[in-house]
C-alpha cells in the first residue's frame, strides 16, 4: 500500500506528541514573559529555584516518592513471586481492579479511609498518608513489571537449587532475584515516575506541611500560564523521560 | 514453599486490602447515609444519593462525560489505526516507532495537559502566530471549551488506543492480505473487509480503555475546560471539598466504578488476551 503516505501521516502524529513539549521546553528559555522570543535567558530557572514553596514541594516529592516506591518495590516484588509460584485469583484481580479505578475515584476512597481513622485514631493527613495512597497505586504496576520478567525465567534453575540443598529463601534470594534484578529496577523506577507524577490521589490525602510538586505547579497553572512553569515543567520533563529510558533499557 | 509464599504475599494483600478494598467497603457506606450538617456522614441509611444520581442536572453532566468521552475514543480510533498499522510495518524499528508512543505517556500527565494551556490561551503560541502572520486580529476562543478538553484528552491518551491496535496488526497473517489482493481486492477493500474486521478485538480493547479512562478524567476538563464542562470526575471531587456532599460523592464514585467495570468485564470476557 501507500507507504510514503502512512510515513508522512506517521511523522504528524509523532510532531503531534512531541512538539507541544518541546515548544514549552523552548519557551523556558525565553528571557520574555511573553509568547514572542526575546533572546535566550536562565532567568526563569533561576526564579524556580528560589522560590521556596516551590524548593520545598519538590523535596517532599522526592521523599516521598523514594519511600513509597522503594516499599512499593519490595512488596510488589514479592507478590510477583508468590503469584508466579502458584495463582491467586482473588488477590490478582483486586491488583488489577485497583488499577483500572479511576484516579478521582481512588482519591475520595482513600480519604475516605484516612478521615475515618482520624475519627477513631486520630491520624492526621499529612507525608504518611500520602505516601501510604502512593503504595496503593503503584503496587499493581510494580507486580505487572516483575511479572512479566519472571515469565522469562526458568523455573528449573531454582528447582536445581533446591535440589543441590538451598533453602527456598535461598533459592530465591541467591538464584532467582538476581535473574529478576533488571525487572524489579525497572518497576522500581515506574513506581517512582507514577508517584512523583501524581496530582488527583496526592491532592485528595496531603495535609497542609506535605504538598508535592504537582500540587504546586496544578495551583500555578490554575492561575495562568508563567515562565516559571514552563521552567520547571521543562525539569520535569526531562527527569522523568530519562528514568523512563533507564528503565527501559534495563528492562531488555 | 506454602509458608514462604503465603509470607511473600502478605504484604500486597495488606495493601490491598487496607489501602483498596477497605477504603471502598468505606465509599459504599457513605453512599448509603445522609449527608450530616457539617459535611461529614449521618444516619439514617437511605437510597437517597442514588436516586440523585438521576437528577437532570447531574444526568447532564453524565450525558456530556459520555459525550465527551466517545468523540475522544473515536478520534484516538481515527488517529491511532493509520499510526499503529505504520508501527507494525516497520520492520525492525517497530520497538523504536512504539516507544515514540509511549514515551510522553511516562512523562507528567500534568505537564502535558499545561503545554495545551500554554499552546491555546488567548495570548498562547497558537494566537500569537496567527496575530503575527495577521490570519486573524482578534484571539480565538481556543481554550476553556469543550474542544481544547477533547484535543487534551487525545493527546493524553492515544497511546492506550495505539498499544492493543498495534498488538493486533502485528499478529495478523500477511499472506491474508496477499491472498486479498490476489483476488482482486482494492488495498481500500482489503482494508475495509480483511484488515479492519481481523483487527476488532485491538479496536474493542483500545476503545474501551480510553473510553473508561477519559470517562474518569478530572485534570483535563478541569484545566482545559470552561465552566461548562463539567465531567463526572469532577463533581465527585467538588462533593468531597466545597460541595461537602460526601454520600452524593461516593454514590457517583460507585457508579463511575460500576461502569468502568462494566465496560471491562465486557472486553475481558470477549478478548481476555487483550489486556494481561
Amino acid at each position: 500500500m501507500k507507504r510514503h503516505a502512512l510515513g508522512m501521516y506517521a511523522v504528524l502524529i509523532y510532531a503531534f506528541l512531541h512538539v507541544p513539549l518541546l515548544v514549552l521546553a523552548v519557551f523556558s528559555f525565553n528571557s520574555s514573559k511573553f509568547t514572542v522570543w526575546r533572546g535566550f535567558s536562565l532567568e526563569w530557572y533561576r526564579t524556580a529555584f528560589r522560590d521556596s514553596a516551590l524548593v520545598e514541594a519538590s523535596i517532599n516529592s522526592l521523599i516521598i516518592a523514594l519511600v513509597a516506591s522503594l516499599l512499593a518495590t519490595v512488596a510488589g516484588t514479592v507478590c510477583a513471586y508468590g503469584l508466579w509460584k502458584r495463582s491467586a485469583p482473588v488477590l490478582s484481580e483486586s491488583l488489577y481492579l485497583s488499577l483500572v479505578t479511576p484516579e478521582i475515584v481512588t482519591g475520595i476512597s482513600l480519604l475516605a479511609l484516612f478521615q475515618w481513622m482520624f475519627r477513631f485514631l486520630r491520624i492526621q493527613l499529612g507525608m504518611h498518608t500520602v505516601i501510604l495512597a502512593h503504595v496503593a497505586f503503584s503496587l499493581a504496576y510494580v507486580v505487572i513489571v516483575v511479572m512479566a520478567r519472571l515469565r522469562t525465567f526458568d523455573p528449573s534453575l531454582e528447582e536445581a537449587a533446591m535440589d543441590l540443598g538451598a533453602t527456598e529463601w535461598q533459592a530465591f534470594r541467591r538464584v532467582t532475584l538476581p535473574s529478576i534484578l533488571p525487572g524489579v529496577i525497572a518497576a522500581g523506577l515506574l513506581a517512582f515516575t507514577v508517584s512523583i507524577d501524581d496530582y488527583v490521589i496526592t491532592s485528595m490525602v496531603a495535609g497542609v506541611d506535605s504538598e508535592t510538586l504537582p500540587m504546586v505547579i496544578f495551583q500555578m497553572a490554575r492561575r495562568g500560564v508563567s515562565p516559571v512553569v514552563n521552567a520547571i515543567s521543562t525539569i520535569i520533563v526531562v527527569v522523568l523521560g530519562g528514568l523512563v529510558l533507564v528503565s527501559e533499557r534495563i528492562q531488555r | 514453599m506454602q509458608r514462604l509464599r503465603a509470607l511473600f504475599l502478605a504484604p500486597a494483600r495488606a495493601v490491598n486490602l487496607f489501602l483498596f478494598i477497605a477504603p471502598m467497603a468505606i465509599v459504599l457506606a457513605y453512599s448509603l447515609l445522609s449527608r450530616g450538617i457539617y459535611g461529614g456522614v449521618e444516619r439514617p441509611w437511605t437510597l437517597e444519593s442514588y436516586g440523585r444520581l438521576f437528577d437532570p442536572l447531574y444526568g447532564g453532566i453524565l450525558l456530556r462525560s459520555f459525550w465527551i468521552s466517545g468523540l475522544s475514543t473515536l478520534v484516538c480510533l481515527v488517529l491511532g489505526f493509520p499510526m499503529a498499522m505504520f508501527i507494525a510495518r516497520s520492520g525492525a524499528r517497530r520497538n523504536l516507532y512504539l516507544n515514540l508512543v509511549i514515551l510522553p505517556f511516562w512523562t507528567s500527565f500534568l505537564v502535558r495537559t499545561y503545554a495545551w494551556m500554554f499552546l491555546l490561551r488567548d495570548t498562547g503560541l497558537i494566537n500569537t502566530f496567527l496575530q503575527w502572520t495577521g490570519v486573524i486580529h482578534e484571539p480565538l476562543p481556543l481554550l476553556y471549551n469543550d474542544g481544547a478538553v477533547i484535543l487534551g484528552l487525545v493527546y493524553g491518551y492515544l497511546p492506550f488506543m495505539v498499544l492493543p491496535l498495534y498488538t493486533t496488526l502485528e499478529k495478523l497473517d500477511k499472506s491474508l492480505l496477499e491472498a486479498s489482493a490476489d483476488l482482486g481486492a482494492k488495498p481500500w477493500v482489503t482494508l475495509t473487509r480483511v484488515v479492519i474486521p481481523l483487527s476488532a478485538p485491538g479496536i474493542r480493547a483500545g476503545s474501551i480503555l480510553v473510553f473508561i479512562t477519559c470517562l474518569g478524567a478530572y485534570l483535563t476538563p478541569d484545566l482545559l475546560g470552561g465552566s461548562k464542562t463539567v465531567m463526572i470526575g469532577n463533581v465527585i471531587q467538588n462533593q468531597f471539598t466545597s460541595a461537602r456532599d460526601w454520600p452524593f460523592g461516593a454514590a457517583a464514585s460507585l457508579a463511575l466504578m460500576a461502569l468502568v467495570m462494566v465496560l471491562l468485564i465486557v472486553i475481558l470476557r470477549r478478548d481476555k488476551e487483550q489486556l494481561l
